[in-house]
């Protein structure tokens, strides 16, 4: 199965691979959301959605609609 | 030396601290006003500085770039390309936080290539230290081509050094930091061929952008040089990659972070706020506050203001010679302003409350908290903000959502907004209440009237939530969901800008509102004062032939000329016209009066009835509320305002669309009749029904 924004768990961090340009906010461009850029599932809401991320260092809380259109690849902790 | 004057424009993302820059510079010298023909607040300051120059310091909406997608981004776009507006800057002032910097720089690259001045001023300085941040500066100058100013505009530290690079900003090169026509070179050598004279830039955002382009004609731009708006899209994205791609190079060397040095207490505080119990249990405590301070704390104010008026009404009335004017005077014109000045402690709490929870970073959390639970009507988790404000006034609630992206979830907040209980209908509440519900106390501690009014806010709640609900299915709108917010940082609120804010917004609404009811005083007492006919002008006559085998103390007579005389002026004409229409509800020709200049707004209620009793009335000491009470039904006997008609009025006024102001915001927002005229006649419709129900039930 492909790895999303939506299919983090909280705290996982991950890198942005790939998305419908089309299908994703221009705005969520501007605040750094593009491939290559650096993602972390900070919070989820209490019904499970919005979720609340750090993407490439700007905090902003976008849909599971959204985040389901993201594709990342996860980073794998050492810890 | 004569003074020089400039145009300075401070641009940025939101929460970077701006407007605060903007206080620090303008201190209280701000003129707030709205561009023209739409409702985009525009904030203009004045500030002098060294060597004899005075900057016009234009304030302008935060956004996150030079591409619009709102009407706040589109003010931005339209100053900076027209070079003939006499606001255009001579020098931009770029305002950025330190620890977004990378973000906050994305729309400085934008405007240096606009070939404008750009200073770049960096802020919360004083956060630095805590976050172990270190910057190049000399190095961050030379890469962005601008003077940097370090500013703590919290602290007030770096302004001046500010104010120093604004006087010399003819020292800062025009030349842009980075070529961004790279991302498809063809293109934009071919755009650039067919206009030379024109900024490569310019171009491209008459293109892309949906914006007034005065001195060239954009159809001959865009028709030669489509593209598909995928494609655009697109080349927007290679772009925006293009401009990070610069400022993360710029950055690697001119920031540092120690990491180990940033305690950050941002995922402590959302790690509460945020949760499903603490977070839901503390919200709704902030609003119990809010309530709390409207309800009860603004009584005293309230009181003291009502009596100020009072007691000014009675000794004008009794200091003055008497005559028309001293009667428009007391029983007009006082009475009127009153009516708009005891709203200033209810609208000033309100706007202090809102202030501090939006300054603080907290109304972000309640956005990210409610939007799952709003969408189920039709709502966005960023109506919550234009709903808590509605309480106040849904003319900035309405503008406040602004905001929320998807047009189909906005379209709906605007509609529904309206039936939050705003701070006009309080006095209508409040009097209505004090005449018909006993003020005795169930379980020892709550008090009947404090519960209806609570009752009554609940009321209008559900009233927008479940319109919504039916808004959300009856509408066909398709329209893409697209939520982004940005969740700031926490910040103290800073008095400064709270207390600023506070001022300009209670001002403003104190102003738009007062112009309205004062004029409609005016009015009414004119058309009290006088009628057509002789049923009007020989009341003396006939009130005489009536009473011609009663006698009459003096005063009894004065009243009975006083009631002949008002029946048949025109505003009594106009009153009876309406009476078979609101007989059902319970109400006479005199609430009919006070409902037809309702419909401009709602809180001329009680001026209304104030102005009516008063006509004629040779007491002006007695309060409206004594005088409401000795009314009666000339048919039964009865009070004119009992229960029954209490409770409908109550209704009545919790769901009509009393505002003429609300309409027109609805139609500026919306830019269509359609949405106001459904608003109007759906509110109505609910308002009267519910009104008869309640009556007929009751009566």
């Amino acid at each position: 199965m492909q790895n999303t924004i939506h299919t983090l768990k909280k705290g996982e961090k991950a890198i942005i691979k790939d998305f419908d340009i089309d299908l994703i906010p221009l705005k969520l461009l501007e605040m750094g959301c593009l491939p290559g850029s650096f993602v972390e599932l900070l919070q989820i809401a209490p019904f499970g959605d919005p979720l609340y991320l750090d993407i490439n260092g700007s905090h902003v809380a976008i849909r599971v609609e959204t985040a389901r259109e993201i594709e990342v690849e996860l980073i794998k902790s050492n810890l | 030396m004569s003074v020089q004057n400039i145009n300075v424009a401070l641009i940025g993302n939101p929460n970077t601290g701006k407007t605060s820059v903007f206080n620090q510079l303008t201190g209280l010298n701000q003129q707030v006003g709205n561009y023209p023909g739409i409702t985009v607040e525009k904030k203009m300051g004045f500030c002098k500085l060294p060597h004899n120059i005075k900057a016009n310091i234009l304030d302008l909406p935060g956004t996150y770039s030079l591409n619009a997608s709102s009407m706040d981004e589109s003010v931005v776009i339209e100053l900076l390309l027209n070079k003939n507006d006499k606001l255009y800057p001579d020098v931009a002032v770029v305002v950025t936080d330190v620890e977004n910097l990378k973000r906050n720089l994305l729309i400085y690259t934008q405007i240096k290539d606009l070939e404008i001045p750009t200073i770049l001023v960096i802020n919360m300085s004083d956060r630095m230290e805590r976050k172990g941040i270190t910057l190049d500066i000399p190095y961050l100058e030379e890469k962005l081509k601008t003077k940097i100013a370090l500013v703590s505009s919290r602290k007030g530290l770096g302004i001046d050094e500010l104010k120093e690079l604004i006087v010399s900003y003819k020292n800062i090169t025009n030349e842009p930091c980075l070529n961004a026509s790279v991302i498809d070179p063809e293109y934009f050598e071919k755009l650039q061929h067919a206009f030379p004279n024109q900024l490569m830039y310019k171009l491209w955002l008459v293109i892309t952008q949906d914006v007034n382009f005065s001195n060239l004609d954009r159809n001959e731009v865009r028709n030669t040089f489509t593209k598909s708006h995928s494609e655009l899209k697109r080349l927007q994205q290679k772009e925006t990659v293009k401009r990070y791609q610069f400022i993360n190079d710029v950055l690697k060397k001119g920031l540092k972070v120690d990491a180990s040095m940033a305690k950050d207490i941002r995922a402590k505080l959302d790690r509460v706020l945020t949760h499903k119990i603490w977070g839901y249990a503390i919200f709704f405590a902030i609003l119990f506050l809010i309530f709390q301070s409207i309800f009860s704390w603004s009584t005293i104010p309230m009181d003291f203001i009502d009596n100020t008026f009072a007691s000014l009404s009675s000794w004008v009335a009794e200091e003055l010679p008497s005559g028309i004017l001293t009667d428009l005077l007391s029983q007009g014109i006082i009475p009127g302003i009153g009516g708009v000045i005891i709203f200033i402690p209810q609208i000033a709490f309100l706007f202090l409350f809102i202030s501090i929870l939006e300054e603080s970073g907290y109304m972000s959390r309640v956005v990210f908290l409610m939007d799952k639970i709003m969408r189920r009507f039709g709502l966005s988790g960023k109506s919550v903000v234009p709903l808590i404000s509605g309480t106040a006034c849904a003319i900035p609630a309405i503008m406040a959502t602004r905001n929320i992206e998807n047009w189909k979830e906005r379209l709906i907040t605007i509609l529904v907004t309206p039936f939050t209980t705003c701070s006009a209908r309080l006095p209508v509440y409040a009097i209505i209440i004090s005449l018909v519900i006993p003020s005795k106390r169930v379980f020892g501690v709550l008090n009947v009237q404090g519960l209806t009014l609570m009752a009554l806010y609940v009321l209008g709640f559900f009233a927008a939530i479940l319109s919504a609900y039916i808004l959300n299915k009856v509408l066909k709108l398709e329209s893409k969901t697209y939520f982004v917010v940005e969740m700031p940082s926490y910040k103290l609120p800073l008095f400064k800008n709270v207390g600023i804010n506070v001022v300009e917004k209670t001002k403003a609404f104190i102003v738009g509102a007062g112009k309205i009811i004062l004029a409609i005083s005016i009015i009414l007492w004119f058309l009290a004062s006088y009628g057509p006919g002789k049923d009007f002008n020989e009341a003396e006559t006939i009130v005489k032939e009536r009473f011609a085998n009663t006698t009459l103390t003096e005063t009894q007579f004065e009243n009975e000329v006083a009631s002949q005389k008002l029946e048949n002026s025109y505003i009594g004409l106009m009153g009876r016209a309406i009476e078979p229409v609101i007989q059902p509800l319970g109400y006479d020709w005199k609430i009919g009066i006070a409902l037809i200049s309702s419909f401009a707004a709602r809180e001329v209620f009680v001026g209304t009835l104030a102005t009516i009793y008063s006509v004629g009335d040779t007491d002006n000491e007695s309060t409206i509320k004594s005088k409401m009470q000795a009314e009666v039904r000339p048919e039964t006997g009865g009070k004119v305002f009992n229960f029954a008609t209490g409770i409908s009025l109550l209704l009545f006024y919790a769901f009509a669309m009393q505002c003429a102001s609300t309409l027109a915001i609805t139609k500026k927002e919306t830019n269509s009749w359609k949405w106001p005229a459904m608003q109007l006649g759906f509110m109505s419709a609910l308002a009267y029904l519910t009104a008869l129900i309640a009556y007929q039930i009751l009566k």
